[in-house]
């Protein structure tokens, strides 16, 4: 289908954005890289009055360190970050999660913070967020705020973003000496929205986690930090333990059921990539045959 | 109250001035207003990769873009591709090969192969799947197209080591 007709205004800075969306509340939505907002119109899933074209802004692109703070502009695109040398550096975990986002193509044009505020649950990004423990910078006509990414996902398309607020840029800490990640995805295609998908940081210290942080993603309406890896922090990882983990994360998780899998196979996938995921880490391949 | 907006955009080189609603997306331009329709327009929602073109060097869903969006940049198409002589190896190859049928694929197909091609002269059979991963083909299978690029891939590197060596 094609989309139904809607006015269209071109951003010409932050604050002209900003003015529109004051001006037209949730009637104006804001295209950036549009490979998400595009497909949801032309399926006519939404239908917005206006859109704020914020393509121009070239102060919301770019990806620079400050000292121990990576800031990634929120119009950088997923080819930008994937070919980042900065990215590859100080946040790896990004650089291996791009290339499992759609298919070059979108890539090209799909941008971070539009995959961010549009708030897929099954997408990477949001979780890739989660585990590197951003913080996303959004700005509104009274200001500025950052918000934790644990907090900003808040249901299936939903974030702590207001109608007319604009996310300006995300901003992660740099990786520390030891730092260690993990990434991988279930999908039926190469490039398909996972199934299930975990994404991973971690500090190793004399093979035991002095830090964890687990993201799953596919498993509920947001992106989830699995609180279970606490437990895993500073402890002698066996294989009764991680057995135990994996049943603790079962009981953890309340996936739901769709058309690609029933709650129970989402589990059971959950519970094979947190396996996998500890193994990577603290690379002891025996670790990843576990099971509950 | 939707109102046309002026754009100017170059397509396969040529200077592109227009009035387009803002719905329109840029494959349904190139198709309709400039009349190229190489560019094939299938799920319009970003799955099958029929409508993939180049906008300033990088492929992209032509579907997934406005015509506004376009604005002052450089647009190639499969015409475009397909004159200038760039592709025509990957085109014999995929004839050769029998790397279409209805060819309702092909020219996304060719736009994707041909980017791969340029940043990896010589990609292995499972970087040719990733890369084309975004694109459906309904007739062939996909082995079929695999050979074709893998042989252009070898042909363009033999050419190129002999021309080093000469």
């Amino acid at each position: 289908m094609k989309a139904s007709a809607f006015s269209y205004a071109r951003a010409t800075s932050v604050g002209n954005a900003l003015d529109l969306l004051a001006a037209h509340g949730d009637g104006a939505k804001l295209l950036s890289g549009g490979q998400s907002l595009m497909p949801a119109m032309n399926l006519r899933l939404i239908s917005p009055d206006l859109l704020v074209d914020i393509g121009d802004l070239v102060e919301l692109r770019g990806i620079e360190r400050n000292g121990g703070l990576l800031r990634i502009g929120a119009l950088t695109r997923h080819v930008d970050l994937a070919n980042s040398p900065e990215i590859a550096a100080h946040a790896p975990l990004l650089t291996e999660a791009i290339a499992h986002v759609a298919h070059p193509a979108i890539r090209n044009r799909g941008t971070l913070g539009g995959s961010l505020a549009h708030a897929d649950p099954a997408s990477e990004l949001p979780a890739c967020m989660l585990a590197l423990n951003a913080t996303i910078v959004v700005r509104g006509l009274a200001g500025e705020r950052r918000i934790a990414a644990a907090d900003f996902f808040t249901g299936i398309y939903e974030t702590a973003l207001s109608a007319e607020e604009l996310l300006v840029a995300v901003e992660l800490p740099v990786a520390q000496k030891d730092s260690v990640h993990f990434f991988e995805e279930l999908a039926r295609r190469h490039g398909d929205y996972a199934i299930v998908g975990v994404a991973a940081q971690a500090i190793v210290r004399g093979g035991a986690f002095t830090d964890l942080r687990i993201a799953f993603f596919a498993v509920g309406d947001r992106p989830v930090l699995a609180r279970v890896a606490a437990s895993l922090i500073n402890v002698a990882i066996t294989p009764a333990v991680m057995s135990n983990t994996l049943a603790v994360l079962a009981e953890e998780l309340d996936p739901q059921e769709d058309q690609q899998a029933s709650a129970a196979m989402r589990r059971h996938l959950a519970k094979v990539l947190l396996a996998r995921c500890v193994a990577g880490l603290l690379d002891r391949a025996e670790l990843a045959g576990v099971s509950a | 109250m939707t109102v046309q907006v002026p754009i100017s955009l170059k397509v396969n080189g040529e200077q592109v001035d227009a009035l387009v609603l803002p719905r329109l997306n840029l494959a349904d331009f190139l198709r309709e207003q400039l009349q190229l329709t190489g560019t094939h327009v299938g799920c319009e929602h970003g799955v099958c990769g029929a409508c993939t073109v180049r906008v300033n060097g990088d492929i992209v869903r032509s579907c997934l873009m406005l015509a506004v969006q376009a604005n002052n940049a450089s647009v190639e198409t499969i015409e475009g591709l397909s004159d200038s002589g760039e592709i025509a190896d990957l085109q014999a190859a995929f004839r050769d090969r029998n790397a279409l049928q209805c060819g309702f694929c092909t020219p996304g197909m060719l736009m994707a192969a041909q980017d791969l091609l340029k940043s990896e002269p010589e990609p292995t059979r499972e970087r040719i799947r990733e890369h084309l991963s975004g694109n459906y083909c309904r007739c062939t299978g996909y082995q079929a197209i695999v050979d074709a690029v893998e042989t252009t891939a070898h042909a363009r590197a033999g050419s190129a080591g002999a021309k080093q060596a000469s």
